[in-house]
Order: structure tokens, then C-alpha cells, then sequence
């Protein structure tokens, strides 16, 4: 590992990640790995996960694709310094910010979407001119091992390495001095990382997760009741068995539409999911357990109104739906990451808004609703990574959007120029010429410099003209 | 504040006390904002004569009004941030994608919640940072105004936070002073001040925080980013460095030793973040460019600087005793071209030039921070640039020169927080430009709208209609299904509009 580390700092000084040639390239054959190597994604993902190919397209594949393409179009623009202006007393001066690369940095990505969260962040890295080591999750190996082969193909291997492993190697690697890290995963590694990070100093962002809560209002339509089911199933277990870190987590609903929400979801599950075979599988042994363990206790499963098989061999746990179970069990206290859903019931739907507050702050809140009262107490009274009115899940596709957490859920905003910007550093650049000296900026201070100055710092440009005017030069 | 030790369980109650302010959403109207700011312009006007009256004795008359125009520079921080205020909160829409249709999209600025903001504890005067140096350059304990770093705390009140401040310590007089005078023009409930250095930090540090900043050096950086790791807390650090001077020969050198002079030992004799730390330039040049720094030496603080008027003091004892240590070490003592004398009993140092210091010094080292400066020559102007790619990055970096192709590489290839080409520290003073550092001189920026966005966090909010459902998206997964979820990935038009008419049924 550590030949590894220096080859690719001594590359990354080379300069060669500076030039727009060097970085359209990488993301070009980036696009091209994507192409070719779809098939064996597909198989990496159903080997890791049991991922069907249209989520593995949906979710990964098909959104890198996207996001590549977003990179390709913008960069020249992403690189462009950006004037900015300057105070006129500075005349004649001119003052840029110029984004520079970092230089090496760190991307830890997570199990669930390994492709996905591995080559997001590469997109944004390799736009803004740095070298890059991947460290992607040993939970899913067929695709660490994928991303371990593929990239140094495709991409300049000196330059863009992946560093496969477990733990071990994750601390190793945190050990070392980075300019940068990135990471995806949960809170408890991520303030292991941040620590580590300190000793160096060193920026990163953490992508962590949360509860993910969606609010279901009353909707008149019968139609958009349809619809809004649907969408809360595409959030849930249409998104790796809800192993994912922007899935819904629960569900809030008004007690008196409870009844009816369960059984337009049970229908649903029952109509997406006539077998199971699209179901993604739980990734290993340890978060079956895990996920066993939440609705062990007889208080919890007393409350599953729907599902609640298992299959600790194949790995499958059935979509599952507990209706109130105790706020104080851990299937409430933690986040779940998996295919059980707790159904909240409310007396007023307004009650949603403090239940969400007196609780961490999520990656996402969905909220079901055509109430702009409470759409609009929603936006000002509740924090989250992000907010979504009427669907689930879309606004990770956006790439105007910044995506990323806040206070538990984490810190930093990545996705199109977000990301660009992510691994970046602003530089003040600021140029003057040897015109135009002003000598009362100098000692001795005698009594006149003064006025002078407070002139100029209340920006007052007239009495500092009538000053310059009679000013020697 | 009350008397009786600032401890972990105090600390704790100020947190619980800001979070139950913030939680009852006062700070997040305009209103409340800019009467925040107005109030704090209003003290600083206020209470000069009082702040004044906390002076020491040996403060001379061009010394307070060094201070009356410290006051002003915060002022002015208050005042720009009045007037942007409105802009920065307004809510940016974005426009959404072809994937998603219909669907609106708008990116919400909103306050992380409440905030510690530190100055330095160890190495206290560490943040002369915000709106620019004091190009009066007089250490006083007035100046320690500035030295509260009033910008943070703008931008933190901004962006609609409940912040506690901890000033540094350096000059307690002045400290509790504002600690006294603040909280009785603006709202106390949600804006705290708490002195006090090492104790009082470290009991803050283990609360929860939503945003800490900090400035100061790299050792305490280390332990507050450590401290935010356990609650996950962001953080921003200006910290310092040595900020490198390369000056071509190709320079009108009259102005460039002026400029250099003024950004080194005008700004605190040398005491400030962003001062020139040592220069670098050609053997063949450094002849010219030592005989106009001399002369203008002699020009700006006569023949005994030590008296002049115009030349701040070091801060304090530890810090004259940590520059002396640095003259005294054998192997620099010999390279003094300039300068050198020292007042032990005013803790005066004059400003002095080295040449060609060995670069294994501490001097070379660590930031120097004092009226101390080193030239460092090489055969050529590309080695200087090399030696500067050696260090950590800096928190600015400067170079004089017309050459413009040498100008361009410089900016290409020097990182560091800010460069400013033919000048010293003027472009901090701007509030378009992001301050900070890069590297070990610091993570984050602020001055103007950086301030309010390092202090907010831009909540993503997305709108959809319940028209536009994709079957597309649910399983089974149909292979016609699958057809159309690619091309609504790749913003296909035709898919959008198969998708739209419900194609295909399910």
C-alpha cells in the first residue's frame, strides 16, 4: 500500500491532473467503463446484493451515466475563475477566486450502492484536478473487486487507484496524510474518520444517515392516493430493500387513515411483488441479524400487520409493516436500513412536525401533501439534508440539487457542480499593479494619513477623492 | 457573567440555554437578524468612550485613534451584511431535470443552529483575520477589538444561528468588557459571550455544537476538530502559516519594499496571520532589493525604531522571549543584515531583516509571527517557487513582479488560502473574496457572503406533482420498462413522453 500511496502523490505533483485534456479524458473513459462493463456491474450487484438489473441501472449505473455527461458539459465552465469585485480604493486591481484541486484525497464508499457511491464522488474529484484512492466497501466484494479491476483500465492507474480490504486496510489508510476525505456510511465510522482526520488537518465530508421520515397528509384524489403508495413503495423496498441511506425509514399518518394506508400498501406490495425475485437481499448475516433483532421483542412484533417472514439463508426478510410500535424500541431509536416499516400515527398531521424535531436530523423528509400550510411549516420548521414534496427518492437525480446531510446526517453537499466545488479549493487572487501609490497607507503616521484611512474603509469615495485631489503622489 | 467557575455543568446549561432559544425559532426572522447587527453596530458606536476607557496608560493619542478605526472596519462588517442580508436568505430556485417532470426545485438557506465561535487560546493573538490588517499597525489593548472577531459572529447571527463567542484572552480587559456591554444590545438569549482560555474552552468544546469555528493555531485546530469528531459537529479553522514573498527583479522596487514593509511590520510589527512571513528571492537581486528595504525602514521608523511611535510592541512576554529564542539561535544570529536591537522591559523588538537563514532553523520552520524577516536566495527565480511547494500551504502567498507569465504560473502552481500579486494583505479587506486557508493554514472561508455560508446549511427542497407517473420505475420489471427508465435517466424527450401518457400500463 504505501508504494501505492507515494506513486500517486509523486503523480499528482507531476501536475498532470491539471489540465482540462487530462480530466475530460478521465471522465470520458469513465463513460466508456460504464458502457462496456454494464453487464458486469449488473452481475457484480446481483452477486453482492441480489440487485435486479433495472435498479442496478436505476440506481447506479444509469445515474453515473447521467452525472458523467453533467460533469463533460459544464467542466470548462467549472474552471473558470470567477472575477469578483474589488473596492475602488484598490484601483486599479482585480480580484479572482480560482478553484484548485485539493490534491490527493480519500473515498470511503458504502455497501448498498457500491458502484454508485464509489464513482459519484470520482466524477466530482477527477472534474476538479485530483488524484483519487477508492476504498470501497468489503461488504460487497464482487464489486470492490469489479471497481478494483475495471478503473485502473480504464483510468490513468497512476493517478486513480482502488484500494480493496477491510477495516485493516480502512485504517491504514486513514493513518496517512490526505487533502481531502470523503465518506459514505454510518456515524459511528464517520466520527472515527473525522478524528483521524484531524491529526492532519484535513477537510472531509461525511454522508451519513438518518431516519428517514415520510409524512402521508390526507389527499382527496383517489388517483394521488395511488400514486403517493407507489412512491412510498419506490422509496422503501424498490431501493435495495430499504438499504438505502435516503430510503423512508417510517411512515406519519393521521390514526383515522392508518387502516386505509396499510391496506392500499399491502395491496401495492402485493401487485409490484408477485414473487420476490426483484427483491434485493439483506447484504450479509450480521444485519439479517440485526434486522431480526429490532423485531424480536414481543412488543415490536406484536404490532406487524403485514409480512415478517424470514430467511436467514437466503438472506430475505419479507416487506414488513408494523403498525405503532413503542417509540422507545430501537426500531424507532435507530435508523433501520432495511425492509421493515413502522407506520406512526398522529392525531393531527401537524403533530408530524415536532415528532420530527425532537429527533436527529435526517438525510431527507418526504411529505405526501397538498396542504401549502403545512408544506410551507414543513420548509421553515424542520431541518433536514433535503426535502420532498409528493415523491421519494428523485431528488438524488437532480444535479442542480447539492445532496448531502445535516447535523447527524452529516456535513458537505456533493452532485453536479456541488461536487465539483466539494474538491475544490477557492483561491483569492487578487492582483495589483505598481500604479497608483497612496502614501498614506505608510509610516511616519502623521496626523492627515488618518481621515485618510476611515475614508477609505467607509468606502466614502467622495471626501477620498476631494482627499486625492489634493494629494501629492 | 455571573461569578464562580465556568465549568462542564455551566457549559452545559449555556448549550441547553441556546438550543431552547433557538428551538423557539426567534433568530430565524429578518427582523430579528438585522436588529441583531444594527444593535451590534449601535454598541460599537456607543460604547467607544468606554471601550476606550479600558485602554492602559501608555496607550499615546495615535494610538486611540488607531482604534477608532478598528471600530469602523467592524462597523463596516455590520453594515455590508445589512445590506446583503435580504439576498443571501432568499431562496435560489434551480432548474429541475427532464427525469423527474414535473417538479420544482429551490435550495433554502437555513441556520445549522447554534455555534461556538473561538478565538485563539494559546497562541491568542492568532486572528487578526476578519475585514483586513490594521494598516495603523499599533498593539494596543484596543485593538483586541478586532481581535473578537466580530465577523464570524456576523455571519453566524446572519444566517439566523444562536452563537456563543469566546474571545481570546489575550486582552482581558477588553474581553469582559464587551462580555459586560454586548449581551445589553442585542438579544442575550441568543447571543453569549464567555471568557475565560483553556478551562473555559475545553469544557465548551466537549458540548454539542451544530458549527464551531475557530482561529488560532494548528495544535488547538487539532484538538477542536477532535472535539467536533465526537458529535460530528462541521467546523471551520483559520489557522496560520508561513506566508511566503517571492520578488522578481522585475519589479518598480521603490513601491514593492514599501508594500512589503508596510504588510510586514505595519501590521502589528508583524504579528498578524496573513503578514509576510520571509521572502525569497535570486542571489543576483537580493543586494537591491535588502538596500530598499533598509531605506525604507529608516524612512518609515527613523534611526532607533525602537522608539518610534508607529511600531507596535510583542503582545506579550512569552511571545518576546519565543522571538529572541529564534535571533539567539547560533546558527541565525549571524545572518542579522538589519534590525536585531530589543527592549526586554517595553517588549519592543526592532524590525529586522536575515539573510540567507539555513533552512533547517526554527525560524524557517515555524511561523514566525514578529517583526523578524528572513530573505532567502536562490540562483534561480524557479527555486523559490520549488522551495515554496516544500512547505505546508500557506494562508497567502505573495509575489512581486511585471513578468506576467511569471504572475500567471505563480497563481497556477502556489496553493495557498489567498495570493495577492504586487501587494500585501489588501485582499483581505475585500468582502467578495473568500478568506481562509487550505491545507494545515485552515479548512473553510468567510468575510461577506461566505460568512453567512459557512454558518448556514442550503436545504435541498423538492416539489413534484402528482401528474408525470412513471411506471417505469416499480417493478416488475418489464422489458419495455426497463427501455423507458433508461431513457428518462439519459433525458430522453420521447421517453419522458411515453412515460407521461402512462406507457407502458401495467
Amino acid at each position: 500500500m504505501e508504494g501505492e500511496l507515494k506513486e500517486v502523490r509523486e503523480a499528482y505533483e507531476s501536475g498532470k491532473t491539471r489540465s482540462l485534456s487530462w480530466r475530460l479524458s478521465q471522465l470520458k473513459a469513465l463513460l466508456r467503463l460504464l458502457y462496456d462493463k454494464e453487464d458486469d456491474i449488473f452481475k457484480a450487484l446481483e452477486q453482492d446484493l441480489g440487485k435486479h438489473r433495472a435498479e442496478a441501472y436505476r440506481d447506479e449505473v444509469g445515474l453515473l451515466i447521467k452525472s458523467v455527461n453533467y460533469a463533460i458539459g459544464n467542466l470548462r465552465k467549472w474552471m473558470t475563475p470567477n472575477k469578483v469585485s474589488v473596492p475602488l480604493v484598490a484601483f486599479p486591481s482585480r480580484a479572482d477566486i480560482v478553484p484548485e484541486p485539493l490534491g490527493v484525497v480519500l473515498i470511503f464508499s458504502s455497501w448498498n450502492f457500491p458502484i454508485g457511491l464509489s464513482l459519484e464522488p470520482l466524477i466530482g474529484a477527477i472534474s476538479a484536478g485530483n488524484a483519487i484512492i477508492i476504498k470501497p466497501s468489503e461488504l460487497a466484494p464482487e464489486s470492490a473487486e469489479f471497481l478494483a479491476r475495471s478503473v485502473s483500465k480504464y483510468l490513468d492507474d497512476k493517478l486513480v487507484k482502488v484500494i480493496t480490504g477491510g477495516p485493516d486496510a480502512g485504517q491504514k489508510l486513514l493513518d496517512h496524510k490526505w487533502d481531502k476525505i470523503f465518506f459514505t456510511g454510518s456515524p459511528r465510522v464517520g466520527r472515527i474518520v473525522m478524528a483521524a482526520a484531524a491529526k492532519h488537518l484535513t477537510p472531509v465530508s461525511l454522508e451519513l444517515g438518518g431516519k428517514c421520515p415520510a409524512i402521508i397528509d390526507s389527499l382527496t384524489n383517489a388517483r394521488d392516493r395511488k400514486i403517493a403508495v407507489r412512491r412510498i413503495i419506490g422509496g422503501k423496498w424498490v431501493a435495495c430493500s430499504g438499504q438505502a441511506c435516503i430510503g423512508v425509514d417510517y411512515i406519519l399518518v393521521e390514526e383515522k387513515f392508518a387502516p386505509i394506508l396499510i391496506d392500499m400498501l399491502k395491496a401495492t406490495i402485493e401487485k409490484f411483488y408477485p414473487a420476490f425475485d426483484t427483491l434485493s437481499k439483506i447484504i450479509n448475516k450480521h444485519h439479517f441479524q440485526r434486522l431480526a433483532s429490532l423485531i424480536k421483542d414481543p412488543s415490536v412484533a406484536d404490532t406487524i400487520v403485514h409480512g415478517g417472514s424470514m430467511d436467514s439463508d437466503k438472506l430475505f426478510i419479507e416487506p414488513t409493516i408494523l403498525l405503532d410500535p413503542p417509540l422507545d424500541a430501537e426500531i424507532m431509536t435507530e435508523e433501520i436500513f432495511g425492509p421493515l416499516l413502522p407506520v406512526i400515527t398522529v392525531k393531527k398531521i401537524e403533530d408530524s412536525i415536532d415528532f420530527i424535531r425532537t429527533r436527529p436530523k435526517p438525510l431527507a423528509i418526504y411529505a405526501f401533501t397538498q396542504d401549502e400550510k403545512l408544506k410551507n411549516r414543513l420548509v421553515s420548521e424542520t431541518s433536514s439534508g433535503s426535502l420532498t414534496f409528493n415523491d421519494t427518492m428523485l431528488q438524488f437525480a437532480i444535479d442542480t440539487l447539492p445532496f448531502g446531510g445535516v447535523g447527524a446526517s452529516g456535513f458537505g453537499q456533493y452532485h453536479g457542480k456541488f461536487s465539483f466545488d466539494m474538491f475544490s479549493h477557492k483561491k483569492s487572487v487578487m492582483r495589483r499593479s505598481f500604479l497608483l501609490e497612496y502614501s498614506f497607507r505608510y509610516p511616519p503616521w502623521d496626523g492627515w494619513k488618518l481621515p485618510f484611512m476611515r475614508s477609505v474603509f467607509h468606502f466614502d469615495y467622495v471626501s477620498l477623492l476631494l482627499r486625492l485631489l489634493g494629494l501629492k503622489r | 457573567m455571573e461569578g464562580g467557575a465556568f465549568d462542564g455543568a455551566r457549559a452545559a446549561e449555556l448549550t441547553a440555554e441556546l438550543r431552547r432559544s433557538f428551538d423557539s425559532g426567534r433568530t430565524r426572522s429578518y427582523e430579528w437578524r438585522a436588529a441583531q447587527l444594527k444593535g451590534i453596530a449601535r454598541m460599537i458606536e456607543e460604547k467607544e468612550a468606554d471601550i476606550m476607557a479600558a485602554l492602559h496608560d501608555d496607550l499615546a493619542k495615535p494610538q486611540m485613534e488607531s482604534f477608532l478605526h478598528e471600530i469602523s472596519l467592524a462597523k463596516a462588517s455590520c453594515t455590508f451584511a445589512l445590506k446583503e442580508l435580504k439576498r443571501w436568505m432568499k431562496p435560489e430556485k434551480v432548474p429541475a431535470s427532464i427525469t423527474t417532470f414535473p417538479s420544482s426545485a429551490v435550495i433554502l438557506p437555513e441556520p445549522l443552529g447554534i455555534a461556538l465561535i473561538i478565538s485563539a487560546w494559546n497562541y491568542p493573538f492568532f486572528n487578526l483575520t476578519h475585514v483586513g490588517p490594521t494598516l495603523m499597525g499599533k498593539w494596543n489593548y484596543v485593538s483586541e477589538f478586532r481581535l473578537l472577531s466580530i465577523d464570524p459572529v456576523i455571519g453566524a447571527i446572519a444566517a439566523g444561528n444562536a452563537v456563543a463567542l469566546k474571545p481570546s484572552e489575550v486582552s482581558p480587559a477588553t474581553s469582559s468588557l464587551f462580555a459586560k456591554v454586548l449581551p445589553t444590545y442585542v438579544d442575550n438569549s441568543c447571543i453569549k459571550v464567555v471568557e475565560g482560555s483553556i478551562s473555559e474552552t475545553t469544557v465548551l468544546l466537549e458540548q454539542k455544537w451544530d458549527k464551531i469555528f475557530y482561529t488560532g493555531s494548528k495544535n488547538v485546530g487539532r484538538i477542536v476538530m477532535v472535539a467536533a469528531a465526537k458529535h460530528l459537529t462541521p467546523v471551520t479553522l483559520e489557522l496560520g502559516g508561513k506566508s511566503p514573498v517571492i520578488v522578481d527583479s522585475n519589479v518598480n522596487i521603490k513601491v514593492t519594499a514599501k508594500r512589503i514593509a508596510v504588510g510586514k511590520w505595519g501590521s502589528n510589527n508583524g504579528q498578524a496571520c496573513i503578514a509576510p512571513d520571509y521572502i525569497l528571492t535570486t542571489k543576483a537581486f537580493a543586494k537591491t532589493l535588502v538596500d530598499a528595504l533598509k531605506i525604507t525602514l529608516d524612512k518609515f521608523y527613523g534611526k532607533d525604531p525602537l522608539e518610534s511611535a508607529d511600531l507596535s510592541r510583542v503582545v506579550n512576554d512569552k511571545h518576546f522571549s519565543r522571538l529572541t529564542n529564534l535571533l539567539n539561535d547560533q546558527n541565525v544570529s549571524g545572518t542579522i543584515i538589519y534590525g536585531g536591537q530589543w527592549d526586554e522591559k517595553r517588549l519592543k523588538i526592532a524590525p529586522t531583516l536575515l539573510l540567507d537563514v539555513p533552512h533547517d532553523t526554527m525560524m524557517m520552520d515555524e511561523e514566525i509571527f514578529g517583526p523578524l524577516l528572513p530573505i532567502i536566495t536562490f540562483e534561480k527565480i524557479e527555486q523559490c517557487f520549488d522551495f515554496i511547494q516544500s512547505k505546508e500551504k500557506p494562508l497567502a502567498a505573495y509575489l512581486f513582479t511585471k513578468d506576467k507569465k511569471l504572475e500567471e504560473k505563480f497563481v497556477q502552481t502556489v496553493s495557498a488560502g489567498g495570493i495577492l500579486i504586487n501587494d500585501t494583505g489588501l485582499h483581505f479587506a475585500n468582502p467578495h473574496l473568500p478568506f481562509g486557508g487550505v491545507g494545515e493554514s485552515g479548512i473553510g472561508a468567510y468575510h461577506g457572503k461566505f460568512s453567512f455560508d459557512t454558518f448556514s446549511h442550503k436545504k435541498a427542497v423538492l416539489s413534484r406533482s402528482f401528474a408525470g407517473e412513471a411506471s417505469a420505475r416499480y417493478p416488475p420489471y418489464t422489458q419495455q420498462k426497463q427501455k423507458i427508465l433508461r431513457g428518462l435517466i439519459n433525458g430522453s424527450f420521447i421517453a419522458l413522453l411515453l412515460a407521461l401518457i402512462g406507457w407502458p400500463r401495467d
